[in-house]
């Protein structure tokens, strides 16, 4: 085997990415590639609102974080050409499955995520969602996972979550709004006692 | 089905390589204390989300957008040394990354950001965003014609400048592929004293350094820096039908 390439050390996201990479959340003139509306209403499926916040280890939310998701549709098919399910492929048409959003706008620093709750990709596995956590103070991303608490029996099935030790499962899931329907809340925190899951990817 | 589908190996994908990623907490990088995740990252065996990701090509792309010195002009030419930035993507195996979206932001020349919260007392250029996209070609290469952006003042100790960067984001070929990092110039004195690029893995860190390149530099125009950037191995696509 070839010696491989290095791989390109990661560097902070900084506190300055707005007018970047979410420009049109923020209001700064430029284009953004994806955004929080990650479905819109012709997407077929079970339409669903995410909202969270981000806590440093004080407790504080995070002003200047920028969250990225990724998804399969409803029938748990990804827009790429890995997925060979029929119908997935379509890459740049319809639902593209990927949400990008900063928490400076909201004035609670929260997130915002439209889409729809994703189909079970795999044999035995329960719905998710990749996240991917950027901020000023990590030098490196941060992989975790959104799951969803109302799928206690696919959840359960779960490789990935059933390989997280038990007590901290509970920081995987999105938990349903009792008083908004489709809502759902998931909050993300970087250290203490509720540290959320970070996986390895 | 969904059931029918042919799940990918657990090696299709190379793992991230945390001898050239710089950890979570180091601390002379003040924002990291209380911002790093403090448990061991939980091991996961890739699937189809980890082997998948986002695929964005020239529709995201606008007839501006991988020229920053036109991107954002309003009554002239934006102030400052223009230069050419460019390089090839590539996996690990050294294969061309084609069609990939690369994004950038930098401050200007004065080292000033347009972001709202940069409060360093430089001016702003009405003709420079310092925010820009392109795609790669065919052999994985990216261009930017941008200004070369100044050092700024940041407060994690006294009298601390960033060096000269530019920042760079990266989707690649799958979600376990994305990078997000900083492009910096050669022989800049300000490195020696960055917490940044220092809480890189030593023998690292010289991968963030541009070169310069007299033929990539354009006569009478704008001197030519090269920045190859290699992301995670994209492994095979999965076989439909593995026997
Ligand atoms: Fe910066």
């Amino acid at each position: 085997m070839s010696e491989l390439l290095k791989q390109t050390p990661s560097q902070t996201v900084g506190p300055y990415f707005a007018y970047g990479l979410t420009a049109e959340q923020y209001r700064y003139p430029f284009t953004q590639i994806a955004s929080g509306k990650v479905a819109d209403d012709t997407v077929p499926g079970t339409h669903i609102r995410i909202v969270g916040r981000i806590f440093d280890g004080e407790g504080k939310p995070v002003p200047d974080a920028m969250v990225e998701i990724w998804q399969a549709d409803g029938e748990g098919r990804y827009a790429h050409p890995a997925d060979s399910s029929e119908g997935a492929r379509g890459s740049n048409t319809g639902f593209k499955g990927f949400g990008r959003q900063g928490t400076g706008v909201d004035p609670e620093n929260r997130f915002h995520f439209e889409t729809v709750k994703p189909g079970s990709v795999g044999e035995g596995e329960a719905p998710h969602i990749t996240v991917i956590v950027f901020m000023r103070g990590l030098l490196t991303h941060a992989y975790t996972r959104i799951y969803f608490a109302d799928e206690a029996e696919r959840n359960a099935a779960d490789p990935v979550l059933q390989s997280v030790p038990e007590e901290r499962r509970a920081t995987l899931l999105a938990e349903p709004d009792p008083d908004t329907h489709g809502l759902y809340r998931f909050d993300i925190h970087m250290q203490g006692e509720k540290e959320t899951v970070f996986f390895n990817v | 089905m969904n059931n029918s589908k042919v799940m990918p190996m657990t090696d299709q994908a190379t793992t991230r390589d945390w001898q050239s990623h710089p950890p979570y907490l180091y601390p002379e990088y003040r924002s990291t204390p209380l911002r790093a995740p403090t448990r061991p990252l939980i091991p996961i065996r890739h699937r189809l989300s980890e082997t998948t990701g986002p695929v964005y090509g020239h529709e995201a792309v606008g007839p501006l957008d991988a020229d920053l010195t036109k991107n954002a002009r309003r009554n002239g030419e934006p102030l400052g040394e223009r230069i050419v930035v460019t390089g090839r993507l590539l996996d690990e195996e050294g294969r061309p990354l084609r069609n990939t979206l690369v994004e950038v932001w930098q401050a200007n020349a004065a080292g000033r950001y347009v972001h709202l919260v940069d409060q360093h007392d430089a001016p702003l250029d009405p003709n420079f965003l310092g925010a820009g996209r392109c795609v790669t070609d065919e052999e994985g290469r990216y261009r930017f014609y941008t200004i070369k952006p100044g050092a700024y003042p940041w407060g994690n100790h006294p009298n601390a400048w960033r060096p000269l960067h530019i920042h760079f984001s990266l989707l690649g070929p799958t979600i376990a592929s994305r990078l997000v990092t900083q492009m910096y110039f050669p022989g800049d004195p300000l490195l020696d004293f960055d917490p940044i690029y220092q809480g890189t893995p030593e023998n690292a860190r010289e991968r963030l350094i541009s070169r310069f390149e007299l033929g990539v530099t354009e006569p009478d125009f704008a001197l030519g820096y090269v920045f190859d950037i290699v992301l995670r191995g994209r492994g095979e696509t999965p076989f439909e039908n593995r026997s």
